[in-house]
């Protein structure tokens, strides 16, 4: 850890949003705007079952009769949804028959984000499915994984090559009808990633993936589907990164996961979307959904995320306790600078007996941003003996930003246990000082400082990540003291 | 080492410090008395570089260099030393790991290589024993939960890791027990060499039974009003601070 801080020093003085650039690449698009048409378009284009097609007009009609949530504390323009391309795709060969075949372009388009699709560099145990705009370019590792069973492929693939465990699970946690941007996901949703853990097996290597946006104009709808057969464990990490743009872009992603019994999946994420500039021009409009269920005894969901980009986040991943014991954790660092917008929390609803949640949120906003914590803990009727700690700290730098927190409890059964506790603080001018004192520069101070009130959170992340997260904090609120 | 010369500073509309002067040489150790409210730490703060506080006219040269100037991160990467009266607790960060921070940062500043985690470790536990302090409160965050006593232990140890040239002992002795005085001043005596020196702000005579100042000087309403040796610190300990006031009450009258 003590090298690393040592990077991160040197990090922070390097600046701006590093993974801002535009990969040139000829591109499939759909035409402009959401019609049934539009909907078809996509369907025919990854050349879908009709229960696919099916499921996506469902969607798409139940969308049209549902209004666009408005309760968040986050504020924008309307978005016209019929400015947005809902699929673009970069052009390559039609099959890849191994992944030397990659486009160069998108290759190295991957390659300056740090993402290597060459299995033999690739740091050992860590298998990527890289998704550029609307569909995936490259999984990594697919055949040792399946040697273990474990499968793990682009949802494309996946409603080809394994529908009957896709018509089994996808919407089975999130629903269509959830909400406004499940309705639309569902209807549009262009690629993402399935995984897939049979009974007994431990992932044997983490697996993740790295979202990317690229075309202008476009949205990201992409859907992620984990599903943990009985006694499995899996660890999975998503990263995602845009081109600095004027215009705002829509990114709307449905996360599912499914535990079974004893089983457990740990699902982090290192958000870095496009924030946006410093006068709050252009960035991502992140609004995500991501829900897990324990569906059986014993099983476990830990959710992670280091949210850094964005001009707007709003997304609650949240956990079902069905299965009795089982326990849901949810870990989150959020990051606002200048005019960013994060409205994030969680969800823990308590079914099962003897169910346990724990919620560790610690929100730093700087410039001008707006950072709110929104949580709800349930605890049903016949869940008795629920335990949930809740702790959400705030910490602000400078005076014209703000921190909020929503913390909702609703308990039905009255063994249950709640605690939550918040705090919120500044960083002190007399700690800066005394660092300063020491030798160490403000912008390293802060550095220090934030990593510091954030470590709880970091030490969840797997190790290959955690250094990158670490860096990442620093460098969101580069220019963030005077 | 370190010029004073005719230095004057105030925070917001008050004048604090009207017209210091001081001169440190090498392998000097000075002490710096005087009533509460003289000036003792505002002087302190303003060496470091704290930036409540204006500096409204005077000079500071240290090592050769406008410390004015300077950043205070540049000031003590130029060797200068401030031992905090109350230190700071930053959650989360391990007192190692900041000390490690602060280290290299100076080694960057004169050139060196960074330490490495063996030569540091190495260097950790020589500089331990000076002071008396655990490992496992080295572990801990910086400052958080530390007893007064640990805080000051701690800020010693960051003085030896660092190693300055010029050390500002900033009320050290205050709130702290007998044993963990003597610790202190233990500390400070064997980090004690004819190339570097100390500037020992203190209220009481007590920490100065342990280490022993070449000057004593009494700073009062924004002056030094009087220097001497070792014995101007019994003096003033037997008969308190009212017959210095009586002095120069007199010479302005």
């Amino acid at each position: 850890m003590q090298e690393e801080n040592e990077d991160i020093l040197e990090q922070i003085t390097s600046s701006e949003y590093k993974y801002g650039f535009v990969t040139d690449i000829e591109a499939d698009e759909a035409p402009k705007g959401l019609s049934e048409e539009t909907v078809r378009f996509i369907s025919a284009k990854k050349n879908e079952p009709s229960w696919m097609l099916e499921y996506r007009l469902k969607s798409y009609r139940h969308w049209l009769t549902m209004e666009e949530p408005v309760w968040a504390n986050v504020g924008y323009p309307k978005i016209n949804y019929q400015d947005i391309i809902y699929y673009s795709a970069p052009k390559q060969k039609v099959t890849l028959n191994s992944l030397d075949e990659i486009d160069p372009e998108l290759r190295k388009t991957f390659e300056k984000l740090g993402i290597s699709l060459d299995e033999q560099k690739r740091i050992s145990g860590v298998a990527v499915d890289a998704v550029m705009d609307s569909i995936s370019v490259a999984t990594t590792f697919k055949e040792e994984l399946s040697k273990v069973g474990v499968i793990f492929c682009s949802m494309s693939e996946a409603v080809q090559e394994h529908p009957e465990l896709i018509k089994k699970y996808l919407g089975s946690v999130v629903p269509a009808t959830d909400n406004y941007f499940t309705a639309l996901n569902s209807a549009v949703f262009s690629d993402g990633s399935f995984c897939y853990i049979p009974k007994g097996v431990r992932c044997p290597m983490e697996l993740s993936t790295y979202f990317r946006i690229n075309a202008a104009n476009t949205g990201q709808f992409e859907r992620t589907l984990i599903v943990a057969e009985e006694g499995s464990y899996v660890s999975y990490l998503e990263g995602c990164t845009a081109p600095m743009r004027d215009e705002n872009q829509l990114h709307a992603a449905v996360v599912e996961l499914v535990a079974m019994e004893k089983a457990e999946i740990k699902y982090s994420t290192v958000q870095n979307w496009y924030p946006g500039d410093k006068e709050g021009k252009g960035g991502i409009y992140n609004f995500v959904t991501k829900r897990g269920i324990c569906a059986g005894a014993y099983a476990k969901i830990s959710w992670t995320q280091v949210e850094t980009g964005s001009s707007i986040t709003w997304k609650y991943p949240s956990v079902i306790l069905k299965g009795d014991n089982s326990i849901g954790e949810f870990y989150s660092v959020a990051v606002t600078n200048n005019y960013q917008q994060a409205d994030t929390g969680t969800k823990m609803v308590h079914l099962g007996k003897n169910t346990k949640s724990r919620i560790v949120s610690k929100g730093i906003s700087a410039g001008r941003s707006n950072n709110s914590y929104r949580g709800l803990v349930s605890v049903a009727k016949n869940a008795s003996n629920a335990r949930n700690f809740s702790q959400c700290d705030s910490m602000l730098l400078g005076d014209k930003c703000g921190a909020h927190t929503f913390p909702y409890i609703e308990v039905k059964n009255n063994t249950a246990q709640v605690e939550h506790e918040a705090t919120t603080s500044k960083i002190g001018e007399d700690q800066i000082f005394y660092c300063n004192q020491r030798g160490i520069d403000t912008e390293s101070a802060v550095a220090l400082i934030i990593n510091g009130f954030a470590k709880e959170v970091m030490n969840q992340l797997p190790m290959e990540f955690a250094v990158e997260a670490q860096k990442l904090l620093a460098i969101s609120l580069e220019g963030s003291v005077g | 080492m370190l010029k004073i010369e005719n230095l004057q500073a105030r925070i917001e509309e008050k004048e604090i410090l009207k017209g210091i002067n001081l001169d440190i040489k090498p392998g000097e150790i000075h002490a710096i008395m005087g009533p509460n409210g003289s000036g003792k730490s505002t002087l302190a703060s303003v060496l470091a570089g704290r930036a409540d506080y204006e500096v409204t006219g005077g000079s500071v040269s240290f090592m050769g260099k406008d410390l004015l100037d300077l950043s205070p991160e540049d000031r003590a990467k130029e060797g200068l030393f401030l031992a905090f009266q109350y230190p700071v607790e930053i959650p989360g960060v391990s007192t190692t790991n900041f000390i490690k921070s602060a280290v290299n940062e100076k080694r960057k500043y004169l050139g060196l290589e960074p330490l490495d985690a063996v030569q540091f470790l190495k260097t950790m536990k020589e500089k331990m024993k000076l002071v008396e302090i655990d490992q496992s409160l080295l572990s801990r965050s910086l400052n958080e939960g530390f007893s007064g006593g640990e805080k000051k232990r701690n800020e010693i140890f960051q003085m030896a890791m660092l190693d300055p040239k010029l050390a500002i002992l900033d009320e050290t002795d205050s709130g702290l027990d007998i044993d963990a005085l003597r610790i202190v001043a233990n500390g400070v005596n064997q980090l004690r060499n004819k190339d570097n020196a100390f500037l020992i702000v203190t209220h009481y005579q007590r920490l100065l039974d342990y280490i022993v100042p070449d000057f004593v000087h009494v700073l009062y309403n924004g002056r030094i009003v009087k220097s001497g040796t070792k014995e101007l610190a019994f003096e003033l300990e037997e008969k308190g601070y009212d017959f210095i006031k009586a002095e120069v009450n007199e010479a302005t009258a």
